[in-house]
């Protein structure tokens, strides 16, 4: 009876008013053939003996923040989280309320929201935010679903860059296979090297929407202003995907002109937790709110002439709408939005842009040093931001193998999602790696290339 | 910076409001590398984020935190939502390093704990609920229900039946149900429920043929009644080919007592933010598994975790991910809500054990049942009946302009939260009451006496009710205005030009 306060005397005291004799016979309406089954669990466990167990397990693991050197990214970013956001997270105000369906009682939630909403329009200059999604490609799933209802399901073509993450396209498709669309561009063989111009030829008068990674899942940096000019001119909506922290230092999708710009929040205060929970943002112009999807919190006055804030536009939505709800989204990531939240506010301008040019730094400086190794070489010529495809002269599964006896992760083996690059590693560098982590990955791959 | 509605009283300033340029909160250390030349065409003009020292952002923080109400404060009965008490060890449980600074694309073998942790997890639900195989991919219950329904298509798919386009939904159903089967195309077709709160069978026979893809389920269902023909239900639309998928939004009434594999459902989803006291945290993040039937077990979402080598006394055996053999392919990027959906749902089982999980729910439907006797004499209780662990009451009286919102409103004054409210939508004004197994008895009867004490206020005073409430910081809210001004962010979209 691990959290059930009930004293035996109480338990009976409610089971006399009920009129019922025992627990048992509050059960008469299962069926009795499969009522009470055995279940075959371990016996339950003391706290005590649970939180040795559950250290235990975690120990078994080889973690980034001490056992290893991380320079694995591929959408999962190491970054430094500060104390506070943890600190705000955890208080019971915030992580233990529902979602906010009573404004009167949950100003705090709601006011944290429109704030998360504020900053993330910021960083990615588009004019509004929902509440947040799932993640990255959840919200890239869910701007497929927004262009569909944009064009009422005429235009049926999705034309996605094969450099958006592997495993968003994958969701995308996962998400489309009952709307009889066609999913164009990313296919084996794609052109990995030209950048958005390779695309172009693809967006016709039946595209809804294109879809671009900014930085690419390489790490390139292109200004995709003029690519997103032309998509408009045959009439097709731009959704970036972006990395929040990249937009501490560059150019924002909003300023390109993109329709709606989405990303993984995860760099902006959420631990790596193996995958998740964390954070999908989602953000686009004025003019497409009504077909977003998602909660979202607005601004309005009490009875009392008090600043506050509601869910709005409640009537997109499932519990209203049912069938014709612009999604099935009943939740949001609240908790982490409001992390993310945090990091930015305590971050702030200065820390934000600090961040991401300590990225840049260093993704350079180790990209330098690993280029001058022998075999070992910068793959693409154009801008990244803190990652990047490094060629290797054997097989990238090895080259890791390898770096894993060092006690360093190395990156991510791109020869997974792309035949091609089987001797491609992505190399991803933030400003939790010090130069002499960077060096010792340096060190660690010549003498490999000397073996 | 501002905007429109700045005429309005601000009791907490916006974090942009706040925000004084120069100010500096968490710094970085200067690069210990070669400054790289940056390309200057490439760059942002400016970053319009506030500037802030910590203490002013966690100040802030703590002034809103106080403006809410949560389960540590007090009595939470929100219907189907599962408000129970949220264990604080699983706070520091998922806060382990190992499991909070581990990279998803992790080689395996530096990652056995997590991938244990999993395993062990997908194993435990499965016999919690009778399923052949689970997946803890989907992130919450609709994102389960999604999957769900592709699972389904998949089946019916793989065995060339492509005429079957009809879903049947009760009119009990939440309103994800009719949602994310319509996100795949199919069309609704809406069950009605009989006198008793069971699904009615005439109305279902009526509708049951070959174009039948299949039937979404709560059971117990929103009215908190578990369905006395469900047995029959499932053969009916089994005999139509059609597959029953369970929404586990109500678990918490059937953990130990019976499970949903055994009588004949084929899928089913797990809301771990509500059985299993993943705590809801504002409105996310939630956790939704889903266990299928044997005959669907090829189709979930990729990947599962599997083990790759048996272990031995001296070994322990080697954890991975496995695809299944026809995949819908991935729900989401990576493998779920591990830290703090899995984590915390392990550790709350693991110390909860078979005996402790069927406690569970033999005292939340005791709880329920309890405010039931409790209410039923003041509030009409339109199918009252021995509930699982929730009912729903009507927040209307005779000759009485009160409404369910007014009752709702009200309770706040007593410093309780509402129950939900107009849900479900085939009871009229409905409040909705879930108290969970983590209530005594103390709060239980003073809940019922300050719902007692509003149905006099209502007759007595009923503006008390019309103003509620008035005791808190914030007052009704005028939800209109929002929707028509449609100030979404912190400054106009007009102004919106110079931030970027």
């Amino acid at each position: 009876m691990t959290y059930i306060p009930h004293s035996p005397k109480e338990r009976d005291a409610m089971l006399a008013a009920i009129g019922v004799k025992s627990l048992d016979e509050l059960f008469k309406d299962i069926p009795a053939k499969h009522r009470f089954p055995k279940l075959d669990l371990p016996p339950a466990l003391t706290e005590m003996e649970a939180a040795a167990e559950l250290a235990e397990l975690a120990e078994s693991n080889e973690n980034v923040r001490g056992d290893l050197i991380s320079f694995l990214g591929a959408g999962a970013y190491n970054h430094y989280i500060p104390a506070v956001v943890n600190h705000i997270i955890s208080r019971g105000e915030f992580y233990t309320a529902y979602t906010p369906y009573q404004p009167e009682i949950s100003q705090g939630t709601l006011q944290a929201a429109f704030e998360y909403q504020s900053l993330i329009s910021a960083l990615t200059g588009m004019d509004v935010s929902n509440a947040s999604h799932y993640d990255g490609a959840t919200a890239a799933a869910e701007a497929v679903n927004l262009a569909y209802a944009q064009f009422r399901g005429k235009r049926k073509r999705v034309v996605i860059s094969p450099t958006v993450h592997p495993q968003y396209r994958a969701v995308i498709r996962t998400y489309t296979q009952g709307m009889g669309l066609e999913v164009a561009g990313d296919n084996a063989g794609a052109d990995l090297e030209s950048g958005p111009e390779a695309l172009a030829s693809l967006i016709d008068e039946n595209t809804m929407l294109v879809i671009v990674q900014y930085p690419d899942f390489f790490g390139r940096v292109y200004d995709y202003s003029a690519f997103i000019e032309s998509a408009h001119g045959k009439g097709a909506l731009v959704c970036v995907v972006a990395n929040p922290t990249a937009l501490g230092l560059f150019k924002t999708p909003g300023a390109m002109g993109a329709d709606i710009v989405v990303g993984e929040g995860q760099p902006l205060g959420i631990p790596m937790w193996f995958g998740g929970p964390w954070l999908g943002f989602f953000t686009t112009k004025k003019s497409f709110v009504h077909k977003m999807a998602g909660r979202l919190v607005g601004e309005t006055v009490d009875n009392r002439g008090q600043r506050s804030y509601v869910l709005t536009l409640t009537s997109r939505e499932q519990h209203i709408k049912r069938e014709r709800a612009t999604s099935n989204i009943c939740t949001n990531q609240g908790l982490l939005a409001l992390a993310s939240a945090v990091y930015m506010s305590v971050l702030g301008k200065n820390g934000m842009r600090q961040v991401a040019e300590l990225c840049y730094h260093k993704a350079h400086y180790a990209a330098e040093r690993l280029s001058q190794i022998e075999g070992y070489g910068m793959c693409f010529p154009e801008p990244f931001f803190h990652e990047f495809v490094l060629c290797c002269p054997k097989p990238a599964a090895e080259v890791n193998a390898h770096l894993l006896e060092h006690g360093i992760l190395g990156g991510y083996d791109l020869g997974q999602d792309y035949p091609a690059l089987k001797n491609h590693l992505l190399i991803a560098v933030t400003e939790m790696n010090s130069k002499e982590d960077i060096d010792m990955l340096v060190d660690a791959l010549s003498e490999a290339d000397h073996e | 910076m501002n905007n429109t509605l700045t005429s309005s009283k601000i009791v907490e300033p916006t974090i942009f409001d706040l925000s004084s340029p120069g100010r500096n909160g968490v710094s970085f250390p200067d690069p210990d590398v070669p400054r790289a030349k940056l390309p200057e065409s490439l760059l942002r003009a400016d970053l319009p984020l506030p500037e802030l020292a910590e203490v002013d952002v966690v100040r802030h923080y703590m002034r809103l935190s106080k403006f809410n109400y949560s389960v540590d404060d007090g009595f939470y009965p929100l219907g189907s939502c599962t408000m129970k008490y949220n264990p604080k060890i699983n706070e520091d449980t998922c806060r382990l390093p190992g499991y909070m600074f581990t990279h998803p694309l992790q080689p395996i073998e530096t990652v056995q704990g997590n991938l244990a942790l999993m395993f062990t997890l997908q194993e435990w639900l499965k016999e919690i609920s009778g399923f052949e195989a689970v997946t803890l991919q989907p992130a919450a219950g609709a994102h389960g229900e999604f999957t769900g329904v592709l699972i389904m298509r998949a089946y019916h798919k793989s065995r060339g039946d492509d005429k079957r386009v009809k879903m049947l939904i009760p009119d009990s159903a939440h309103g994800t149900n009719p949602a994310s089967a319509g996100m795949t195309g199919l069309t609704i077709v809406q069950i009605p429920s009989d006198e008793r709160g069971n699904i009615d069978l005439k109305a279902l026979k009526e509708q049951c043929d070959d174009t039948i893809f299949g039937l979404m389920m709560t059971n117990p269902n929103t009215l908190g009644m578990f369905d006395e023909h469900v047995e029959e239900v499932i053969q009916i639309v089994h005999d139509c080919g059609g597959l029953v998928y369970g929404d586990g939004a109500n678990l918490n009434a059937l953990l130990g007592i019976i499970r949903p594999g055994d009588i004949g459902f084929d899928l089913m989803h797990f809301n771990l933010h509500k059985t299993f006291a993943v705590p809801h945290g504002g409105g996310g993040p939630g956790s939704g598994p889903v266990g299928v039937a044997a005959h669907l077990a090829d189709f979930l979402p990729a990947p599962l975790v599997g083990v790759l080598e048996e272990g031995d006394d001296e070994t322990p055996p080697l954890f991975g991910f496995v695809t299944p053999r026809k995949s819908i392919g991935r729900m989401k990027a990576f493998h779920g809500h591990f830290g703090g959906g899995h984590v915390r749902a392990f550790t709350y089982i693991a110390m909860h054990g078979p005996d402790g999980l069927k406690d569970i729910s033999q005292y939340a439907v005791l709880n329920a049942n309890y405010l039931l006797a409790r209410l039923r004499n003041t509030y009409h209780v339109p199918y009252d009946r021995i509930c699982m662990h929730e009912f729903v009451a009507e927040g209307r009286f005779d000759g009485s302009d009160v409404r369910a919102l007014d009752i709702a409103k009200r309770l706040m004054d007593y410093k309780f939260h509402p129950p939900t409210n107009y849900f479900p939508l085939i009871v009229h004004e409905a409040l909705m009451i879930e108290p969970t197994e983590t209530e005594n008895k103390d709060t239980l009867d003073a809940f019922a006496d300050a719902l007692i004490k509003i149905a006099d206020e209502a007759k007595t005073q009923p503006d008390l009710l019309h103003n509620a409430p008035s005791t808190t910081q914030f007052g009704r809210m005028d939800e209109v205005k929002a929707a028509r001004e449609l100030v979404l962010c912190c400054w106009l979209p007009e102004d919106y030009a110079e931030k970027i």
